[in-house]
């Protein structure tokens, strides 16, 4: 066990699954990076440097660089995967879905479904979420909702470095189509992870805290953010639950209505724009399931409807953050009928 | 005659005549009120889906449009099972849950139908990216219309396919419209030189000659398995029924169609060029016309009376697991 960073996390879990399954197998654009180009071979390994070190070890044949694209090399991954590969395919940015959703939501999400049962899509898209990097409106967002609204697609938001080796292991390992959600800021965070191989099951959330006061579920990089505003709030005696599903899709409704249930206070927190997102969904399902043991209406911390903005000023106001976290649950703790 | 053999013409035939009785029959039975939905009918175009599919086994993929029914057929899927599904049966091929437009038989590399134009060709890019990848010896196939191939993401697997040297074949089968839409209007420059510019060779066949489609897809096929890489075959050939049935086709000339059924029908073309040739006897070909017949009656017969799927059938097959 050492420190490594959620960077190194995802490259190890890749690359142990490389070393494990001949059929896995990696594509995106950068992916090596300097293909074709004079200078240095395994140039970039991604962007942020995600796949650097596979190319070396295991050949162009099995890490392949792409053209920009996304439509044909996402479409593609889907039907590798149908016949016969386990596909990591990187969607760079996720704003980029834009321009290759039919062959995620409308091919790769549906073959199970259509084809009676007989397809297997053993596909992992990996991408790169959220706001932070100054990045502006087409760099920023989150937009999982909208994979999470689609049935047959799997999605998965690792909060650490040590979720996401696990979640990934399990993303490469699992036959459906896995949308694997990386945010941006989160690449160099780092803690202790295992050298071995080891997989997070999908569906069962994590309970990285447990309080009686307040429930917070938190998703992605909200988790850090929801477990530092439970510390500060411990000091003035507010325990809280700090719930992280790991994944939206499948969602572990048993355990939110579990944490709901004991606290009958909920904050959830969301980095995704508000309508039809995570945060009123969540909301949602525990207001028609947990009605009973609410003591106080469920808070959503989430961002304004607007798109990410680039100016400093404004992204920093824009992203939920560790204060605003804290407020909602001083409110929801203090609230009394 | 090339190196097919007189069991592989007579085989031809029979796949070729199985599509147009049962597009025939779809066509009756819809009209009747029986079948669910809307269906795209490929009657008229037999010659291109049996001319491409007779070069390729089990092993090979191919990935098909809104109007799959003809490739269905000749890459092998059964027929029953087909008519079954196009009847929402629950054992029908898929179910019941895909139905016309999303009939697959991945067994036999058949890797959908689908329902969104220029959805198959980036499937065909990784179906090719897997036989490379896994030395199968396998091509894939990627048949798209004249309206398929204005999308953004058919030109997108011609240069994906080039770059990566993969084994893919794009099919143009230019039936003239999209829709209702001449591809005369709406395809700029040609489909074989649009291959050209991709660095892929493109060759432009008669669709309504099988032996033509044949020649050519042989061509491209064993290239492609010798790992010569993609390449693009534009097919001109007609369809019989409208863009889906019901449609008036009041876009069409007075006549166009009657004339076409009668000048150019591939069936027809091919029963003239094998009895011409002593290929085929006409005693033969009406013997399989009586055979595909019969399968076809039975399937619709077997269709009908077929159960529905059941209600917990709506919540099975999203997932492998979940």
């Amino acid at each position: 066990m050492a420190k490594k960073s959620y960077r190194q996390a995802l490259n190890e879990a890749i690359a142990q699954e490389m070393r494990r399954d001949p059929t896995v197998i990696v594509m995106g654009e950068d992916n090596v990076g300097g293909m074709g180009a004079p200078g240095e071979d395994d140039a970039w390994g991604g962007v942020l440097g995600v796949t650097k070190g596979l190319m070396p070890e295991f050949g162009r044949e099995r890490v392949l660089d792409t053209p920009i694209s996304e439509s044909a090399f996402i479409g593609a991954a889907a039907g590798a995967a149908a016949t016969g590969l386990r596909p990591v395919a990187e969607l760079m940015f996720v704003d980029f879905m834009g321009v290759c959703f039919d062959q995620i939501y409308n091919q790769a999400g549906k073959f199970r479904y259509m084809f009676g049962g007989k397809a297997v899509t053993p596909l992992v898209i990996r991408t790169m979420y959220g706001a932070g990097f100054r990045a502006a409106s087409q760099h920023s967002q989150c937009l999982y909702p909208i994979f999470t609204h689609t049935p047959g697609l799997k999605v998965v938001l690792p909060s650490s470095p040590y979720e996401a080796k696990g979640l990934m292991t399990q993303a490469i390992r699992d036959d459906d189509p896995v949308i694997f959600l990386e945010h941006k800021v989160m690449y160099d965070d780092e803690e202790d992870v295992p050298d071995e191989a080891y997989t997070i099951p999908f569906g069962e959330a994590n309970l990285t805290r447990e309080g009686d006061a307040v429930t917070i579920v938190a998703l992605g990089r909200m988790v850090g953010f929801a477990n530092q505003a439970a510390d500060r709030l411990e000091k003035d005696g507010i325990s809280c639950t700090v719930v992280d599903p790991r994944t939206t899709s499948p969602l572990d409704e048993d355990t939110i209505l579990e944490c709901a249930e004991e606290t009958g206070r909920v904050v959830v927190v969301d980095e995704a724009s508000p309508r039809c997102g995570m945060a009123a969904d969540i909301a949602a399902l525990i207001g028609q399931n947990a009605f009973d043991a609410l003591k106080a209406p469920v808070r959503m911390v989430t961002p304004p409807h607007t798109p990410v903005p680039f100016a400093p000023e404004l992204e920093d106001a824009y992203v939920p953050s560790v204060a605003k976290i804290e407020a909602a649950v001083r409110d929801v703790a203090g609230y009394s009928r | 005659m090339l190196q097919l053999s007189r069991d592989d013409l007579a085989l031809a035939y029979k796949r070729m005549r199985t599509i147009r009785e049962f597009e025939n029959r779809v066509h009756e039975e819809f009209s009747a009120g029986k079948i669910p939905g809307f269906v795209h009918l490929y009657a008229g175009e037999e010659a291109s889906a049996v001319g491409v599919c007779m070069n390729l086994g089990d092993k090979d993929y191919i990935a098909s449009t809104h109007r799959g029914h003809g490739h269905c057929i000749a890459k092998g899927c059964d027929v029953e099972g087909m008519m079954k599904e196009i009847y929402g049966r629950k054992d029908g091929l898929c179910g019941g849950k895909g139905g016309s437009m999303h009939i697959a038989d991945l067994s036999k590399g058949m890797m959908g139908a689908n329902g969104i134009v220029g959805g198959g060709p980036p499937l065909v890019c990784g179906a090719a990216l897997s036989a490379k990848t896994l030395k199968t010896g396998g091509v894939a196939i990627a048949f798209v219309g004249d309206g398929g191939s204005n999308q953004g993401t058919t030109l997108e697997s011609y240069n994906l396919a080039k770059i990566w040297d993969l084994p893919a074949i794009f099919v143009v089968e230019d039936n003239g419209y999209a829709e209702s839409t001449a591809s005369a209007w709406s395809v700029g420059g040609s489909q074989v030189k649009r291959a050209e510019g991709f660095g892929m060779p493109g060759v432009e066949v008669d669709g309504h000659d099988f032996f033509a489609v044949y020649e050519a897809a042989k061509g491209a096929i064993d290239r492609a398995r010798d790992g010569g890489g993609p390449s693009l075959i534009h097919a001109r050939l007609d369809r019989h029924f409208g863009h889906f049935e019901g449609d008036a086709q009041t876009y069409r000339a007075a006549g166009e169609q009657d004339k076409l059924k009668a000048e150019v029908d591939c069936l027809k073309r091919f029963r003239q060029r094998v009895t011409e040739t002593s290929l085929l006897d006409a005693k033969a070909l009406d013997e399989i016309d009586q055979q595909v017949a019969s399968l076809v009656g039975h399937a619709v017969t077997a269709a009908e009376s077929a159960q529905p799927p059941s209600a917990e059938d709506l919540l099975t097959d999203v997932y492998v697991s979940y």
